[in-house]
């Protein structure tokens, strides 16, 4: 049972289709290649939430339906959870 | 490639509708009621009341003509009576409708009264829709059909799996050489870019900027606060939609990932040709799937994910959503649940064709969900306060 999908193959984010607790391993699935992809999350993550598949550092952008969608504004890691926290706009 | 067959109305000027009304139609305010009495007396009639019309100038009654004409000449509609208060507007209308050859007639109210107009109104709606009751549908092609998207109520089901399941449908209906069209000006906010590189040529691509770039100042002019509070949403933060990019990308998987668009139309204006549109729209559901009626639209495809419930009178709203809270607490709104992409047990490529298939089935006859449940929200596009 996958747990997140990523849009398409160059994204750097998941999203989760259900809930997933910190410390589980999660299956994952690319809708353009329909390529498995499993990542341990860091924290939990809720449904319709992004999960980070590579470790960001400040200023790195985030990259979501093969695009720009903003850049970190703190270290992430791989299964860590991104959000407002640490995930911001480059517009505003 | 196959493309599918439909059965649909081939009408005066060639195009094909999927619905044979009779309309009543309003050219004012002051002429809802004898539209009302007329299509209780005549049955399978249909009134189309609205609340304008009525001292009106510059653009905003360019633009209210516009969605009259637009709605009485859409190829779902056979026939039109129009009345209005006096005859020289009532006549520009019928005037207009005219121009695509089907049967109009207009009746004006002063000097006459209601009940003589209805009484008049009333005859000929009734040989209009004896006369619509026997066209029968023939067989035409799906590339034949113009078909618009807009998405409503979306969560994060939305960007994940309806939206790029219209998107598939539109990169096959583009395939096929059908019309199709996107708008919501304001939802593109934050992809403008990559919106603009979406155009067919460098000058689309400006004319996109410069809808935009209006709508931006409109926006600027009249906020109370900033935007950046408010895109995205306090309920689109917590459903996991991080910025207003993401946001606006979700909503643009609807256009595909093939087709480029050819030209940008004012709202309720006609697409010139074949291919993907822009249309300069609200994105108000009810106010933009009236400007895509009036531009001719047949049939128009829905995703929501939280569940957005709209209808149109004229232009069959086919609701799609992959939020599986919704599909099974809002099922009579749904015509089609896609949840299981999220499951991964569908590709976008097989709920593509899934809603390919509730278009065929809805172009032969199918009442969606919307049409079933009376969804009839006729709501005109006001720019600006009346003379």
């Amino acid at each position: 049972m996958i747990k997140f999908l990523v849009h398409e193959k160059t994204d750097t984010v998941g999203v989760a289709t259900e809930d997933i607790k910190a410390g589980q391993m999660a299956k994952g699935l690319f809708m353009d290649t329909q390529e498995p992809i499993e990542m341990k999350a860091l924290k939990d993550i809720s449904l319709g939430h992004k999960i980070a598949l590579k470790d960001f550092k400040i200023g790195d952008t985030v990259l979501k339906y093969g695009h720009d969608i903003g850049k970190a504004v703190k270290d992430i890691k791989a299964g860590d959870h991104v959000h407002t926290h640490n995930l911001k706009t480059k517009r505003w | 490639m196959s493309i599918p067959k439909i059965l649909g109305y081939r009408r005066e000027s060639g195009k094909v509708g999927i619905r044979n009304y009779t309309i009543i139609l309003p050219l004012d305010d002051l002429s809802n009621a004898a539209c009302e009495a007329v299509a209780n007396n005549i049955k399978g009639t249909m009134a189309l009341p609205h609340p304008y019309g009525r001292l009106q100038f510059g653009e905003d009654l360019e633009l209210f003509f516009r969605t009259l004409i637009g709605t009485g000449t859409n190829p779902n509609v056979a026939a039109v009576v129009v009345i209005g208060i006096e005859p020289e507007w009532t006549n520009r209308v019928v005037e207009g409708i005219a121009q695509c050859g089907k049967p109009v007639k207009g009746f004006s109210i002063e000097r006459d009264g209601d009940i003589n107009t209805i009484a008049k109104a009333s005859r000929q709606a009734m040989a209009y829709v004896q006369w619509a009751s026997e066209i029968q549908k023939t067989e035409c092609s799906m590339d034949e059909l113009y078909v618009s998207t807009k998405c409503g109520e979306s969560d994060t089901t939305s960007g994940l799996a309806s939206n790029p399941t219209v998107g598939n449908v539109f990169d096959k209906l583009n395939e096929m050489g059908a019309t199709t069209c996107f708008g919501e000006t304001s939802e593109i906010m934050g992809a403008e870019l990559v919106c603009k590189e979406r155009a067919a040529t460098p000058e689309v691509g400006e004319a996109f900027m410069r809808t935009f770039n209006a709508y931006n100042d409109v926006i600027l002019q009249n906020k109370t606060d900033d935007l950046s509070g408010s895109q995205p949403t306090k309920g689109n933060i917590r459903g996991g939609l991080t910025t207003i990019e993401e946001k606006a990308f979700g909503n643009l998987q609807k256009i595909g990932k093939k087709a480029r668009y050819v030209g940008v139309l004012k709202p309720a204006e006609a697409p010139k040709g074949p291919g993907l549109w822009f249309m300069d729209t609200s994105s108000a559901a009810a106010e933009a799937v009236t400007l895509w009626a009036a531009s001719g639209a047949v049939v128009h495809l829905f995703p929501t994910g939280q569940g957005n419930i709209i209808g149109n009178p004229i232009l069959p709203v086919i609701k799609l959503s992959a939020n599986p809270l919704t599909c099974r607490t809002m099922s009579e709104h749904i015509d089609l649940d896609v949840s299981a992409i999220l499951r991964g047990e569908l590709t976008l490529d097989e709920s593509g064709d899934q809603l390919i298939d509730m278009i065929i089935r809805t172009c032969n006859g199918r009442l969606t969900a919307a049409e079933a449940l009376g969804h009839r929200e006729f709501v005109l596009t006001k720019l600006y306060i009346s003379a």
